[in-house]
């Protein structure tokens, strides 16, 4: 076991575990995006940072990658970490403004500003989509290309995989996508338009039928480019 | 003779002179008594094409094929032409290469062997003292004695970091050796202005090889890579005839030199993603993975190529090592300062007199290298700061630079050592500008994986644009500390963690620069374009030479009088300005 202080608590985790996972074990929220159980861990949002070491050593690392250490001292909400916490979900407002989750998790982190040009994205690059289709699906049908501002994410040269089966896996882990299928849980859908729909797409017996495979969807008319 | 013909000399026309050589000796049966060497490149690039005459180092700068002829015959006669040697602004010739200013203040341990060895052949490398080193420790076979050597030598890595070598070596040596460790040298140098490691590797690939023998040797490595970019085919050519001969002599794979002790090298080529060269990402490159950083710890040194220990170092750092061995550490700590020592190598570029590669003890202040080996600005135009470190590195102002280089002061002041590119920058430098072009080059070369730095360039970018279209406000700086900061704080690898660093060292240094752009709408460099106007002033003899460069007509007037310019017309290319002998063009 590994002792480690968390916010002034002290905890004993499993060697292995991320800051994240002790944190959870205490109680402490630290917000995710590209994180969920059952995924590997890949560090891309950001949103998960917290505040390690001490004095000038002290740094800001993603709790979700950032395996614990002996005697490691962890401030999950200390000034630094939320002003960091903020400037990122003000940048990610300013990119997918429409994502529900994340003008939730904005509102619930007091980010009342967004001062940049405003953009209108629809994937923040958080690669659960990619690692889904890798890890539970075994099918490695999409996944990174490019980089920097071209980094984008898709089937290889954009044409239809064979490796893909249309399970969907990775609409459903997405937390951004406003083309994501909610009918599960219809409060949450942005445009609403799957469950004002006659009948409702909610209610369609076969998978096959979800509207949200459909480009453009019939209900919102969101049009993938 | 000696012709360094390294990518910079070919550039210049090092080829010509070559071919233009080898054909006069054949052509006067003289293959006897001269013999042509062609190198890499000795240092002083913007004399190149080049000539020395050995032994006694007559330096020729910026020969012509033309000249050749008479340049032969001058040597048979044991003479010196004198009209092609460099002349300094006070009418003074320089004979030898060592009297040169530009060498003069130089500790060359590294470069100085370039003169000495044609890349190509390995037998020229042996015959300067090559793997003597390697010769004599496998003699001796006390492994130890190489990491004692080298930590005691206090050779810090450089690539940029500084990690002192000796430890990482001895973090690689104390792993368990189950299933093989790996050496690794990080060749993928990506700094826009740095040429360094490429000059070494086209130099002398052999000094590389041996670094690595003597490093396999020190921790038991068993096997290693030496990761280049593609874009160095020069480089690429001379280390893969480097590794055959290497192993045609048995100083390569098994049982090297009947002593029992194996080491295989082998080459792999990136595709000149910036961000392979921070080490997990040039990992993945190698594994065939997609160049993308991750989370350390687990560091290299116990999970890294193929999740085997392994220990990376720079090209430079590997050129040290068979020098410390050979001299000793107590030599090689001789030079520099106590916690910095040895030389560095850095690409003296931008607008200064000597650009080149200087290689130069730690220590020594920026003004020595600027002013002293760089001779000062190129034109009339004052030095206002120097850009150190590449694209992660920063600004620093000429108030500060009789700061003394090593790793940590150039952090203190803001930058960083990198690999050791160093651009001069005058006044007519805007420093938004600069601020703008590192960050369109890192908005780029980030991997993209990290939220913060793949949209935190992407802003930065957009605000110093704004900034430089004259449509900041003072929010704009607010907003753009606040991001340099945040993005500086939340990113996972070393490219995230430097990128704010051109914007904070030009926000700290040249606050007033970034004002004149927001609060008076001017650009005080003359740069940017949306800010400044062309105009002609009364110096104009109306001789119609920037008429005719003029791509959109712009100019109009009546010969031998005064021209005048359209603005709505004008694109502000600064063609008419460069053509312009009267200096009757006036920006503002």
């Amino acid at each position: 076991m590994i002792n480690l202080v968390i916010n002034g608590l002290p905890v004993a985790v499993e060697e292995g575990s991320t800051i994240l996972e002790a944190a959870k074990y205490l109680g402490f929220p630290i917000p995710t995006l590209c994180h969920l159980e059952g995924l590997s861990n890949y560090g891309a949002c950001r949103l998960c940072v917290v505040e390690i070491g001490e004095g000038p050593k002290a740094r800001l690392v993603s709790s979700c990658t950032y395996q614990v250490e002996e005697g490691l001292k962890v401030r999950t909400a200390s000034a630094r970490v939320v002003k960091a916490r903020k400037m990122v979900l003000e940048l990610l407002l300013a990119s997918c403004p429409q994502s529900k989750v994340i003008q939730d998790l904005a509102s619930a982190h007091d980010v009342r500003q967004q001062r940049f040009r405003q953009e209108h994205e629809d994937c923040i690059l958080c690669g659960l989509c990619i690692r889904m289709c890798e890890e539970q699906m075994m099918a490695k049908a999409i996944g990174f290309r490019n980089r920097g501002e071209n980094r984008s994410i898709g089937t290889p040269f954009d044409m239809k995989s064979e490796e893909c089966r249309l399970c969907g896996g990775c609409m459903y882990v997405c937390p951004a996508c406003q083309l994501r299928c909610t009918y599960m849980e219809p409060e949450k859908a942005i445009c609403g338009g799957c469950a004002n729909l006659s009948p409702p797409c909610l209610e369609k017996s076969s998978f096959e039928d979800m509207m949200c495979y459909m480009d453009p969807c019939v209900a919102c008319e969101i049009r993938k480019d | 003779m000696v012709i360094p013909a390294g990518t910079c000399g070919q550039a210049s026309g090092a080829n010509d002179l070559i071919a233009a050589a080898e054909k006069e000796i054949l052509l006067c049966g003289l293959d006897k008594n001269i013999r042509v060497r062609v190198t890499g490149c000795h240092g002083f690039c913007e004399m190149e094409p080049s000539v020395l005459i050995e032994p006694d180092n007559t330096f020729y700068p910026q020969v012509k094929p033309d000249d050749i002829p008479r340049l032969i015959k001058a040597v048979l006669d044991g003479k010196i032409l004198e009209d092609l040697l460099l002349v300094s602004e006070e009418g003074k010739k320089y004979y030898h290469q060592n009297d040169l200013p530009f060498y003069q203040t130089q500790v060359r341990s590294i470069l100085a062997a370039h003169e000495k060895i044609d890349p190509l052949s390995i037998a020229n490398y042996i015959e300067n003292d090559g793997y003597s080193a390697i010769a004599e420790v496998l003699e001796n076979g006390a492994p130890e004695a190489i990491l004692a050597e080298v930590k005691n030598s206090n050779l810090r890595g450089r690539g940029g970091a500084g990690f002192p070598t000796g430890k990482k070596w001895e973090m690689l040596a104390n792993q368990s050796n189950g299933s093989g460790k790996y050496l690794i040298c990080n060749a993928d140098e990506g700094d826009p202005g740095a040429y360094m490691d490429r000059s070494v590797l086209e130099g002398n690939p052999h000094s590389i090889i041996e670094g690595m023998l003597l490093g396999a040797y020190a921790t038991g490595a068993t096997a290693g890579v030496i990761y280049v970019r593609k874009e160095y085919p020069l480089a690429i050519k001379h280390l893969e005839l480097a590794l055959t001969q290497a192993a045609e002599y048995g100083l390569l794979g098994d049982d090297i030199l009947g002593k029992g002790f194996s080491f295989n090298l082998s080459l792999a080529k990136g595709a000149g993603a910036f961000v392979c060269g921070e080490e997990t990402a040039l990992i993945r490159s190698i594994e065939g993975k997609m160049g993308e950083p991750r989370q350390r710890p687990p560091f290299p040194i116990t999970k890294g190529l193929y999740r085997k220990p392994t220990a990376i170092n720079n090209v430079e750092t590997w050129a040290n090592i068979p020098i410390i061995i050979r001299q000793g550490a107590k030599k090689f700590t001789g030079v520099g300062t106590r916690n910095n020592s040895g030389t560095k190598i850095f690409s003296l570029v931008g607008k200064i007199k000597n650009t080149g590669l200087v290689e130069v003890p730690m220590g020594i202040t920026l003004k020595e290298i600027i002013y002293g080996i760089g001779g000062g600005p190129s034109a009339k135009a004052k030095i206002k700061a120097v850009q150190t470190g590449g694209p992660s590195g920063g600004c620093i102002p000429t108030a500060r630079f009789d700061l003394a280089i090593d790793y940590d002061s150039l952090v203190d002041a803001g930058s960083i050592m990198g690999s050791g590119g160093m651009i001069v920058m005058d006044e007519h430098t805007c420093m938004v500008d600069v601020a703008k072009y590192f960050m369109a080059f890192l908005k780029d070369e980030s991997c993209g994986k990290c939220f913060t730095c793949r949209k935190g360039t992407q802003r930065m970018y957009e605000l110093l644009e704004d900034i430089s279209q004259g449509k900041g406000t003072l929010k704009h700086l607010e907003l753009l500390k606040e991001l340099a900061e945040v993005v500086k704080d939340t990113t996972m690898c070393g490219l995230g963690q430097t990128a704010s660093n051109p914007v904070l060292s030009t926000l700290r240094y040249f606050r007033d620069e970034y004002l004149a752009h927001i609060e008076k709408q001017q650009c005080p460099a003359g740069v940017c374009k949306a800010l400044i106007t062309y105009s002609i002033n009364e110096n104009c003899t109306g001789c119609g030479m920037c008429v005719s460069v003029c791509s959109e007509e712009a100019i109009s007037g009546l010969r031998k009088q005064r021209y005048k310019i359209d603005s709505d017309k004008c694109i502000k290319c600064g063609t008419c300005k460069g053509v312009c002998k009267f200096e009757a063009i006036e920006v503002s």
